[in-house]
């Protein structure tokens, strides 16, 4: 125990030495000089002030004044239509690995208060369709839509035409791939056995192929940049490329870490998918579209950066959190509760920008799809953010874990928040890439509300029950079936709020699918929530 | 290009940093860990057995990891034994801790139902002895024939939950896993807790 307190205390005092000749470093190199004017590298000349949302460039409130604005909004058109294949293939797969998602967490939310539905076949047993859900939605949807933006945002943010698209269309029939036989592996009872790996191990490797193959078009887009500052948006995703594919790489090595070790090796990476990898994309975009949809530059934009560097310090160590009171070093524990604690301070730097930028501006909620999806997954981010950092609290923690409380709040940071801000992105990008209107407003704002009411009753519901499970479970007093008989009404509720979700998703599919086919009536008008007031602004 | 390059070396060292935290020096740390001597390997249909336990995804909803009773005293007083050290989990290649008590810790399983009989029955069908239990049924884990042969496992189940005629027979993957539940038995001192516990055996549910 001795010498390895001793190791991390060198190692602390080494690291904090480095951090402040950094420190001292980027402050006389003039690192920090970018000030407000970094800002504005996402707009136009010229186009500060007027939204960018959700229209064909045709249609674009602004246009451009003079020749070199004119020609401005032309370059992104040119930047918009390069990434066009490359975004189209990763959108189009993440919708359909939602649509199968859903239905496998409806099925496994349904066997959790039926247990003998669908339980003759051991192809659709709990224990094998639930990971299924996991991994369809974790790496099919969620991951291949970061993926799709990021490739959307990447020639927008560097102000160029994507470079190398073709290896991102690549890299998406090989990530298809390793989906469609990972996901088969599970079903058919080979899975690896691990939370969030179940991929066996030799499948994996396609993942690691495929995301790689998506950071050469980033490495050569960035290459040709036209801007001379990187938005915050880009550091983010750029750091969620590298960091992905180094995580998945180590925590799949096979046969490296037994026992306990493969406990700890298991939740570094676990949370580490959510803090370093779906966590930057969402946070990412939420910096590009809120900006962009208001006219106006985030309100501080130095926060931004400290919030980034202080998000991969903290975050990358937290994972630990989820083996509190299990057989490990305590130090270690503990290590992983004070970054849980110190993650605040990158949630609320982001808060005080994505929600600060909204003061004075929540009107534009009411007609924009895009804002209202992006902001209300911003908003959700910064909730589920603190929630975690309190459950990570020995005091909380033995009362929540174990129990579908954790569940809930799973569900709030990866839907909530991360899949709000992806259906956001997706309603800004698809009318540009096909050069569509989205046809039916009304299909946005149903599938709105059916996501929205369906993940409300869903947290509440298990928020609630999984507290009241957890104390009970402290007290050998309450008999187990009793605390079963208690969440029964919980985990009915949630298959109510899971099927809203789903439906909403048909919705959104359904949609997305009329989008690529071009159908419904062509419009001059962007398609908002309610018709948009006459007015230039 | 130098200050995109920047960030992403930057943030590859951060997280080279965690690993070395988060995985490398507790690897080191808990792989000198001492492994009690009364803990036994798996024989290999138990480890058969953990196969079929991860491979229907067990872990799901139950956890093999009971916590120290100062902190969390629900486990202890429920009969799941006393909290788990590294040094048990020697032979968990990969390790089935488990997060979800959807259903009851299983570190002492076999202790708590040695019977194999028990343990059969209830993978049948879990309602066919505890009344309102959630737990699927594994219905394909087992045969049924109309006139068992020689050395078939007849497992008998109570009658509504049986068949009309015929009987019920555990196949290896029932056998192997059962096998499994049965060695979940860590009721054994462990040597690096300060202190012996006196004896954790309550069967319970």
């Amino acid at each position: 125990m001795t010498p390895t307190i001793a190791v991390l205390l060198i190692i602390t005092f080494v690291l904090s030495t480095v951090g402040l000749l950094l420190l001292i470093w980027s402050i006389a190199n003039n690192q920090f000089s970018h000030g407000q004017a970094a800002a504005r590298t996402i707009f136009s000349p010229g186009e500060e002030g007027h939204s960018e949302d959700p229209a064909r460039p045709a249609d674009q409130p602004f246009t451009g004044n003079t020749s070199e604005q004119t020609e401005a909004i032309e370059a992104r058109w040119t930047a918009d239509q390069s990434s066009r294949t490359a975004v189209l293939t990763w959108l189009s797969s993440s919708v359909f690995w939602l649509l199968l998602g859903s239905f496998f967490g409806l099925a496994s939310s349904i066997k959790m208060h039926l247990p003998e539905f669908l339980a003759a076949s051991e192809f659709l047993t709990f224990g094998r369709i639930r990971p299924v859900h996991l991994n369809a939605v974790t790496y099919g949807w969620a991951s291949m839509a970061g993926i799709g933006v990021a490739l959307f945002l990447i020639p927008r943010l560097f102000k160029t035409s994507l470079a190398g698209g073709k290896y991102a269309v690549l890299g998406g029939f090989i990530w298809n791939i390793g989906l469609v036989l990972g996901l088969s592996a599970i079903t058919l009872g080979l899975s690896d056995g691990e939370e969030w790996l179940e991929f066996p191990w030799q499948i994996d490797l396609l993942f690691v192929v495929g995301g790689a193959l998506c950071a050469i078009p980033l490495l050569l887009t960035a290459a040709n940049r036209k801007v001379e500052h990187l938005y915050v948006t880009s550091w983010y995703l750029m750091a969620a490329l590298v960091w992905f594919p180094i995580l998945f790489l180590i925590a799949n090595l096979p046969f490296a870490f037994p026992g306990a070790s493969g406990a700890t090796v298991n939740w570094w990476f676990a949370h580490n998918v959510l803090g370093l990898w779906v966590t930057p994309i969402g946070i990412g975009i939420a910096y590009y579209m809120i900006p962009k949809i208001l006219g106006r530059p985030i309100i501080s934009y130095q926060l931004s950066l400290i919030g980034f560097w202080s998000l991969a310090l903290f975050y990358s160590q937290v994972g630990i959190h989820h083996l509190i009171g299990g057989p490990i070093p305590t130090w270690l524990v503990t290590l992983s509760i004070v970054h849980s604690v110190m993650m605040s301070i990158p949630v609320i730097t982001v808060a005080i920008n994505h929600h600060g930028t909204m003061m004075g501006n929540f009107g534009r909620l009411k007609d924009s799809p895009t804002l209202r999806f992006v902001w209300i997954g911003a908003l959700m981010y910064t909730v589920a953010s603190l929630q975690g950092s309190m459950e990570a609290l020995r005091s909380i923690n033995v009362i929540t874990h174990f129990t579908h409380y954790t569940v809930a709040h799973a569900h709030l940071g990866m839907y909530a928040f991360l899949s709000f801000i992806l259906f956001g992105a997706v309603y800004f990008i698809m009318p540009r890439l096909t050069n569509w209107e989205w046809p039916w407003r009304r299909l946005i704002s149903l599938h709105f509300w059916l996501v929205s009411i369906g993940i409300l009753i869903y947290v509440v519901s298990l928020t609630v029950a999984g507290w009241k499970q957890g104390v009970a479970l402290l007290d050998a007093a309450m008999p187990f079936m009793d605390i079963v008989k208690m969440t029964l009404p919980a985990l009915q509720a949630r298959t109510v709020g899971g099927a809203l979700m789903t439906l909403g998703h048909l919705v959104f599919a359904f949609h997305f699918i009329a989008m690529l086919m071009h159908r419904g009536a062509a419009t001059e008008q962007p398609t908002l929530f309610r018709p948009a007031k006459e007015t230039t602004q | 290009m130098k200050r995109a390059l920047a960030i992403m070396v930057g943030a590859a060292l951060i997280l080279l940093l965690a690993t070395l935290t988060l995985v490398v020096m507790p690897y080191l740390q808990m792989s000198a860990e001492q492994v009690p001597p009364d803990l036994k390997p798996y024989t290999e249909q138990q480890l058969h057995g953990r196969q079929v336990y991860i491979a229907n995804g067990c872990v799901y909803c139950h956890s093999q990891q009971p916590r120290d009773p100062g902190f969390a005293p629900g486990d202890k007083d429920r009969g799941w034994g006393r909290p788990s050290v590294p040094g048990d989990y020697a032979y968990d290649e990969p390790h089935l801790l488990g997060t979800m008590r959807t259903g009851p810790d299983l570190f002492n399983i076999g202790a708590r139902q040695p019977s194999i009989d028990w343990q059969l029955m209830h993978l049948y069908n879990p309602r066919a002895i505890i009344k309102g239990s959630i737990m699927p049924s594994y219905p394909f884990l087992f045969r049924h024939v109309d006139e068992p042969t020689e050395g078939d496992k007849v497992v008998s189940i109570p009658p509504p939950y049986g068949p009309e005629s015929g009987k019920i027979v555990a196949t290896d993957e029932a056998l192997a896993l059962a096998e499994y539940m049965l060695a979940l038995d860590h009721t054994y001192p462990a040597p690096t807790l300060p202190k012996q516990q006196p004896k954790s055996e309550e069967p319970k549910e």
